[in-house]
């Protein structure tokens, strides 16, 4: 078997919080690998810590008030990017591992222009005169389908649809030719055609570039139709990991079964939805042993005591004591 | 067949163009935001009211209350001409048909307790004496599944779930008939989704409500309408019965749409229909028909490009309604 080309093993984040309210244990013990050429979903909802585990990753957490516990791993190549001195990590950022984030607007900046700051990647990673940065900009914009590259490269940020925005964040993302791309719910803030876009284009490319993407998304959907693999966050933890065809098929966890029969249908007729009762507990008192047992309708003593590990085998484990005692599962919850 | 409870007949409204040059230049062009919607909803139904940012569907909402004045059009509630009444006539009227906004976070006072928030449009409208206020307030937290303890917290005390249980019941105090759901549940995360969809179609059925509910996820309308309208660039491209939209929608907009809503099924066959280009300008809308230049149609030509397709209906599909030239020939 091929080895990964990122390991994540025991990652912990935490936040002090103002007030005095503690800590909050955003991230939580994560661990998951990510393979050559393949595309990893995180999915989660709000608070769950699928954006701080991505943001860790490069170590892009405010210190303070974050910190990444000692002990948490993140390794790359080989080398543990937690330990590693800054220039170190610097010519890994941006240049192996690259990173799009859900708003272009405030990612990019205002006062340059898109050329600018695609080629600034280059500049500093490869080492390219202006010109030649320049032209690979206009090469980037094309590759990313923008119309008019040429033209386009002189533009500002505001001058762009958000579409347009996008896949110039893309570009700005692709243009040392990355080995990861880390892409934080790279179409939420899109209209659902824009999205297909923007998916189809993130498929081609990454086709074309043999890299591996790290999707972190709230959306189901998207998972469905983009991830080989999905990582399922809750609380701060990996609650289960699998193949996108048996997470879909056989979810193990009673979140992802019901995260999964929550989703409004557009192919089922009008009709009441499956809610989760309750909602996702606060970072700063996760619930003790299974921290999904307040809202889970299996829910048993065990589950309120004693934190379930990753359960199961052939690659399809999750932290759920049912793995263990199915008949403990109940029909109709 | 029962009168339509609201009525809106050829609904415009225009934003007249900012003048560019710190306010010296010469005026850009208007945005037509709204540009003659007719649409009617029976009392006790909903209609889904679908469309991208930037189609005008909210605008349609707030107009429909006058919490913004129109161009020009009709709204009849109830047979009154909404935009013909007097200041006092409004505000009676304002009791029957109520908003529940997408962000509920900033639609409502951060300086108010929820039940002084829920006790101001009782007040207002004497509904209530005050001895029985609490009570009244109670009770309506109940309906939308609170606690009557949250009477005394501050919306920043609540999760978005919590918060937007807060608007609905706000909208719910002056016993409405009619509520203009704006994005009501874009804003949430899946499973809390789920809760308030259900609350929403619950307080329906319990309290006989209409509904405008107006969002950009067709997946989401799909399990409230009855009749869905498809907005584009300010007008409706498609409009049918929700089960004809969904199984055979006629306008390529419609068809697209659907397609590109990301299915939660791996399995799915994927036959996306990607368009090119962005959404043009609402302040410059392509001639004749608004979507001809991202139209994947076969049939595309010329007429398209230079004649405006009515909203017709299409043959063989009762109630079924589209702006297209081609609504009955096969893409």
């Amino acid at each position: 078997m091929t080895e990964p080309l990122l390991r994540v093993r025991d990652l912990k984040t935490y936040f002090v919080t103002d007030r005095g309210s503690g800590t909050a244990q955003a991230v939580d013990g994560v661990s998951f690998d990510l393979y050559p050429g393949e595309t990893l979903g995180i999915v989660g909802e709000s608070g769950c810590g699928k954006t701080v585990t991505s943001l860790s990753i490069l170590r892009l957490i405010p210190e303070p008030p974050g910190h990444i516990l000692p002990g948490s791993l993140v390794e790359f190549e080989g080398r543990n990017l937690l330990t590693l001195a800054a220039p170190e990590l610097r010519a890994i950022r941006g240049n192996q591992i690259a990173m799009i984030f859900q708003e272009p607007m405030t990612s990019l900046n205002p006062v340059f222009t898109i050329g600018d700051q695609i080629a600034e990647a280059a500049i500093i990673h490869q080492r390219l005169s202006r010109k030649a940065a320049r032209a690979r900009a206009i090469e980037m914009l094309r590759l990313v389908g923008l119309p008019d590259p040429a033209e386009r490269v002189d533009h500002y940020p505001h001058q762009l649809s958000g579409g347009m925005r996008q896949r110039v964040m893309i570009a700005m993302a692709l243009v040392c030719h990355p080995k990861v791309l880390i892409a934080d719910e790279p179409t939420t803030a899109l209209d659902v055609t824009i999205q297909a876009q923007i998916l189809e284009l993130l498929d081609r490319l990454q086709a074309e570039l043999g890299m591996a993407v790290l999707l972190i998304t709230h959306d189901l959907g998207v998972v469905a139709g983009q991830a080989d693999r999905v990582v399922v966050m809750y609380a701060g933890q990996v609650v289960e990991t699998a193949t996108t065809t048996e997470l879909f098929d056989r979810p193990l966890h009673p979140y992802t079964e019901g995260l999964i029969a929550a989703v409004p249908r557009i192919d089922a007729p009008k009709s009441r939805l499956q809610a989760i009762p309750g909602q996702v507990p606060a970072a700063t008192a996760w619930p003790s042993g299974c921290r999904f047992h307040p809202r889970c309708p299996h829910a048993w003593a065990k589950c309120t005591i004693e934190e379930p590990p990753l359960l199961g085998e052939g690659g399809h484990t999750a932290r759920c004591w049912l793995v263990q005692e199915p008949a403990r599962r109940r029909r109709e919850p | 067949m029962t009168a339509p409870l609201v009525d809106i007949r050829d609904l415009v409204k225009h934003y007249p163009g900012e003048r560019g040059l710190l306010g010296l230049g010469r005026p850009r062009a208007p945005v037509r935001a709204v540009d003659g919607v007719s649409l009617t909803i029976a009392p006790g139904k909903t209609l889904g009211l679908v469309g991208e940012s930037g189609s005008g569907k909210s605008t349609v909402g707030q107009t429909v209350l006058r919490l913004q004045e129109p161009t020009a059009g009709r709204v009849l509630f109830e047979g009154a001409d909404v935009f013909a009444l007097g200041t006092g006539e409004m505000r009676a009227l304002r009791r029957r048909m109520q908003i529940v906004f997408q962000d509920p976070y900033s639609s409502l006072n951060p300086r108010m307790t929820v039940g002084r928030t829920l006790r101001e449009p009782l007040e207002i409208h004497r509904l209530a004496p005050p001895a029985q206020m609490d009570t009244r307030v109670t009770a309506l937290l109940d309906e939308v599944g609170l606690d009557p303890a949250f009477a005394g917290r501050y919306p920043h005390e609540l999760s978005g779930g919590q918060r937007q249980r807060v608007g609905i019941a706000r909208a719910l105090s002056v016993e409405p008939r009619f509520i203009v759901c704006d994005e009501p549940v874009s804003a949430l995360d899946v499973s809390v989704q789920a809760q308030v969809l259900n609350l929403l179609a619950d307080l329906q059925q319990k309290r006989r409500l209409t509904y405008l509910f107006i969002a950009h996820d067709l997946a989401v309308v799909r399990h409230i309408a009855d009749e869905v309208a498809v907005m584009y660039l300010g007008r409706i491209v498609e409009r049918a019965p929700a089960a004809a939209i969904y199984s055979a929608p006629r306008h390529p907009y419609t068809r697209a749409l659907l397609s590109a809503v990301p299915e939660p099924n791996p399995r799915a066959a994927r036959d996306r229909i990607v368009l090119s280009g962005d959404i043009p300008s609402p302040a410059h809308p392509p001639s004749g028909c608004p979507f001809h230049p991202r139209c994947p149609h076969p049939r595309k030509n010329d007429r398209c490009r230079t004649e405006v397709p009515a909203l017709r209906a299409v043959s063989g599909s009762p109630g079924h309604f589209a702006a297209c030239h081609f609504a009955e020939e096969p893409m």
